[in-house]
């Protein structure tokens, strides 16, 4: 009886570890949602018709709709059987909800543009992206496989920076696209004006000093420096990246991997603290706030416009594509530079960008097809004719030094539009600096707080703008429940969670049980051989 | 004893299975609701003119007394509004609003919306405005004939109202993005000049009659289109009808 249960206890303790251990759940995924249903059909059915659907972004630019449509038409003919519905946006923000609201009734598109923040929220669903591990490197299908009808790079071609930013709680979801990162596009006629001198790195310091120089006024009540009642020195675009690299730039927290969230810190308060001096004078302002930069960088009422090196071909008054009328456009030399820096020895900067990922479907054949243009869309002709069209680097090494890439690079300036100097110095930074480059940790949550990053910017720019004073505790409380922070689950990955904890005490418990048994046995037959002896 | 130790063992068990099977929490959502909730106004301030609002800094805190004329779909608690007074026009930007409440925000219907001034790209707004409903009488504005005033000062101080340009020569309708769906982007022209137009998806959705009509018309149709006189780095009016000559 004892012995039996003994071997009870052991069984029930192996059971109950291995059950434990097996089905750790990974915050924001089923158990099983790693586990995909997708298996690659070993050989593509080209006897089958296929439609997919391709949800992609464009940064309101008719040339990378063309490129677009040609990437299709181009694939569409390397595989007749294969057709591909093509649906453009403006805005990642625009895709992402259109993909949520899709989920629950599997009316995902097959492929579609994304950011890796925004699929961690997509692996909520049940096996709803097809995790790419397993195709990146299969033989025959894997990226530039024997089974592959045109000539498509291997997954080591892709810069390895750039793939591993798609990777996220051990697999591959997605594979990058097109890369950029931010810059900051610069009146260099207007700063000379003011006295000043570029320096070869921008500093923070440089800039807010700058900037509140031009916003000295003449007799009348004009700027000084263009002479207009309009004069924003100093405006950025994504407020969301300005918070992440500063904060990157003084090695201060925003989130640890497992979607700690660490933002609400010392550094944050001083960020926001400079932020609002300037921000009350009207030295600085935002996107959101005030309207594009480039327009204002354009009609001289900005010196220091920051915006993704995607947003090159807007910049500058010789810009290809402009939104101002032509009476405000002034004539003045554009200098693209990397963001300001805390630390000119260690410049930090955001690396961005579309990536693609696939949606699992009931036939792995559809898949296959929406994976094997997906592969298309990293091939040399659609890399280098998308990364001509804005400040742009392309993902494959195979692109990046290909003689036609490195003689576009090479013809910076030789016109104001496929060679327009600002573009091609956009994505000169970005290649030169890919070293620099960073990306905020994935999680389940990290849209949010991104989110968050640029409200704090946001909400005391308005707030010394309207006279309030900001109360930083309550703030940070207030962007907390807003983009409800304090509900993200943080991942346990170092010690163990309180189920296993109480499991471990509860097996000791049984052991120490078991003991005291047993010895409590041998205590009672040695007092019963004591009196059969006596 | 033996049967004490067991049913404690088995007892043992059951709780560190049930402490294993506890389920995980609920992932965050990224639903954000209301991004300026430390903005918002105080309840009680004087009602304005249109010409105290008009007056008003970029920036003031401003409350108004009007009535909606349209509004564009709602979103996450948010809706954005074209309103109209007697005396002059107002564009809400993201009013913080439920959903039940917007299916109220209906042509004619009368409210209170605090706030504060700003501007974007030219289009002066109410941002992170909060609204309330005001019971009375009702108003929905005629379009105002504004077609001698294209292309000089006096158009923009009739900026969000709605208003009506008569006789106008169609020169190019472009979707966004090469497809419909999205907002089409219409060059009207008058006097050998041209004019930027809009047909707002959020306002008038792709389903409308106003969306389909724009999308079928050709370069050089004369027409006459109404809609709410929108900014952006100059007058681009939201088309919210259109009739072919």
């Amino acid at each position: 009886m004892k012995k039996l249960l003994c071997l009870l206890l052991v069984v029930s303790s192996i059971v109950g570890l291995s059950a434990c251990h097996g089905k750790k759940v990974e915050r924001g995924q089923n158990p099983t949602s790693l586990v995909t249903n997708f298996e690659i059909p070993e050989k593509f059915d080209t006897s089958r018709k296929f439609e997919i659907s391709f949800w992609a972004k464009n940064d309101n630019n008719s040339t990378q709709r063309d490129i677009y449509a040609k990437a299709v038409a181009d694939f569409e003919e390397v595989y007749p059987n294969i057709t591909v519905k093509l649906k453009l946006y403006n805005d990642y923000g625009d895709i992402y909800k259109d993909v949520i609201t899709n989920i629950p009734t599997n009316t995902t598109p097959n492929v579609c543009i994304t950011y890796p923040d925004h699929i961690a929220t997509y692996l909520t669903g049940a096996d709803t992206v097809v995790p790419l591990d397993d195709l990146l490197y299969d033989p025959a299908y894997g990226l530039g496989g024997s089974g592959v009808k045109f000539d498509a790079p291997k997954t080591e071609e892709i810069i390895p920076q750039f793939l591993s930013e798609c990777s996220f709680d051990g697999h591959y979801y997605a594979v990058p696209y097109m890369r950029s990162t931010e810059a900051c596009y610069v009146n260099k006629t207007y700063v000379e004006k003011l006295g000043y001198t570029l320096p070869e790195v921008l500093t923070w310091d440089f800039v807010w000093e700058v900037s509140e120089a031009a916003l000295e006024k003449d007799a009348v009540g004009n700027f000084a420096v263009n002479g207009q009642k309009v004069m924003i020195p100093f405006i950025y675009k994504s407020t969301d990246n300005m918070m992440i690299q500063m904060l990157k730039q003084k090695n201060a927290g925003y989130s640890t991997a497992a979607g700690e969230i660490q933002i609400f810190n010392d550094t944050t308060q001083s960020i926001l603290e400079t932020i609002a001096v300037n921000a009350k004078d009207r030295a600085f302002s935002t996107f959101k706030i005030g309207g594009y930069p480039a327009n204002y960088l354009n009609a001289g009422q900005c010196i220091f416009a920051v915006d993704s090196t995607a947003g090159a071909t807007w910049m500058g008054c010789d810009a290809p594509l402009i939104d101002i009328a032509e009476e405000k456009l002034i004539r003045f030399e554009t200098v693209v530079m990397p963001i300001p820096q805390f630390d000119t020895e260690h410049p930090k900067m955001i690396s961005q960008g579309p990536s693609m990922c696939l949606f699992n479907k009931e036939d792995p054949q559809e898949v296959l097809a929406s994976w094997l243009f997906t592969q298309f869309m990293l091939t040399n002709s659609v890399q280098i004719a998308y990364a001509q069209t804005e400040g742009y680097a392309p993902v494959t090494s195979k692109a990046q030094k290909s003689a036609e890439y490195l003689d576009y690079l090479n013809r910076s300036g030789e016109n104001n539009d496929l060679y327009y100097n600002v573009k091609i110095d956009a994505t000169k930074l970005l290649m030169d600096n890919t070293q620099n480059t960073f990306v905020t940790p994935v999680f389940n949550g990290s849209t949010s707080l991104r989110n968050a990053a640029g409200q704090l910017i946001e909400n005391v720019t308005k707030m010394v703008r309207r006279g309030k004073d900001v109360d930083y505790p309550a703030l940070y409380d207030e962007v907390t429940s807003l983009y409800h922070l304090d509900e993200i689950v943080v991942k346990k990955e170092g010690p163990l969670p309180n189920g296993a904890v109480l499991l471990f005490i509860g097996l000791g418990i049984c052991w120490f049980s078991i003991l005291v048994s047993v010895t409590f046995d041998k205590y009672k037959k040695r007092s019963k051989k004591k009196q059969e002896k006596y | 004893m033996k049967k004490i130790i067991a049913l404690l063992l088995v007892v043992c068990m059951v709780v560190c299975f049930a402490a294993c099977g506890k389920k995980a929490e609920t992932p965050a959502d990224t639903k954000a609701t209301d991004a300026t909730e430390s903005l918002k106004q105080p309840d009680e301030k004087k009602v304005m003119t249109y010409a105290e609002y008009a007056a008003a800094a970029i920036d003031a805190e401003v409350v108004v007394e009007t009535y909606v004329q349209a509004n564009q779909s709602w979103w996450e608690d948010k809706i954005t509004v074209y309103c109209q007074s007697q005396d002059g026009a107002y564009f809400a930007y993201e009013l913080k609003c439920s959903e039940e409440d917007s299916k109220k925000m209906v042509p004619g219907t009368k409210i209170r919306i605090t706030g504060t001034k700003g501007e974007w790209e030219g289009e002066v707004e109410i941002m992170d405005g909060t609204f309330e409903f005001v019971e009375g009488d009702t108003f929905v504005a005629e379009a105002f004939d504004a077609t001698d005033l294209l292309g000089t000062d006096d158009l923009i101080k009739h900026q969000n109202e709605k208003v009506a340009f008569k006789g106008m020569t169609v020169e190019k309708v472009a979707y966004q993005n090469d497809q419909p769906g999205k907002d089409i982007y219409v060059t009207l022209g008058l006097a050998e000049k041209s004019y930027d137009f809009c047909v707002e998806s959020y306002l008038t959705s792709p389903e409308s009659d106003l969306y389909k009509a724009v999308g079928e018309l050709d370069a050089g149709d004369v027409v006459d289109v109404e809609g709410f006189l929108y900014w952006y780095q100059g007058a681009n009016p939201h088309i919210t009808n259109v009739t072919k000559k």
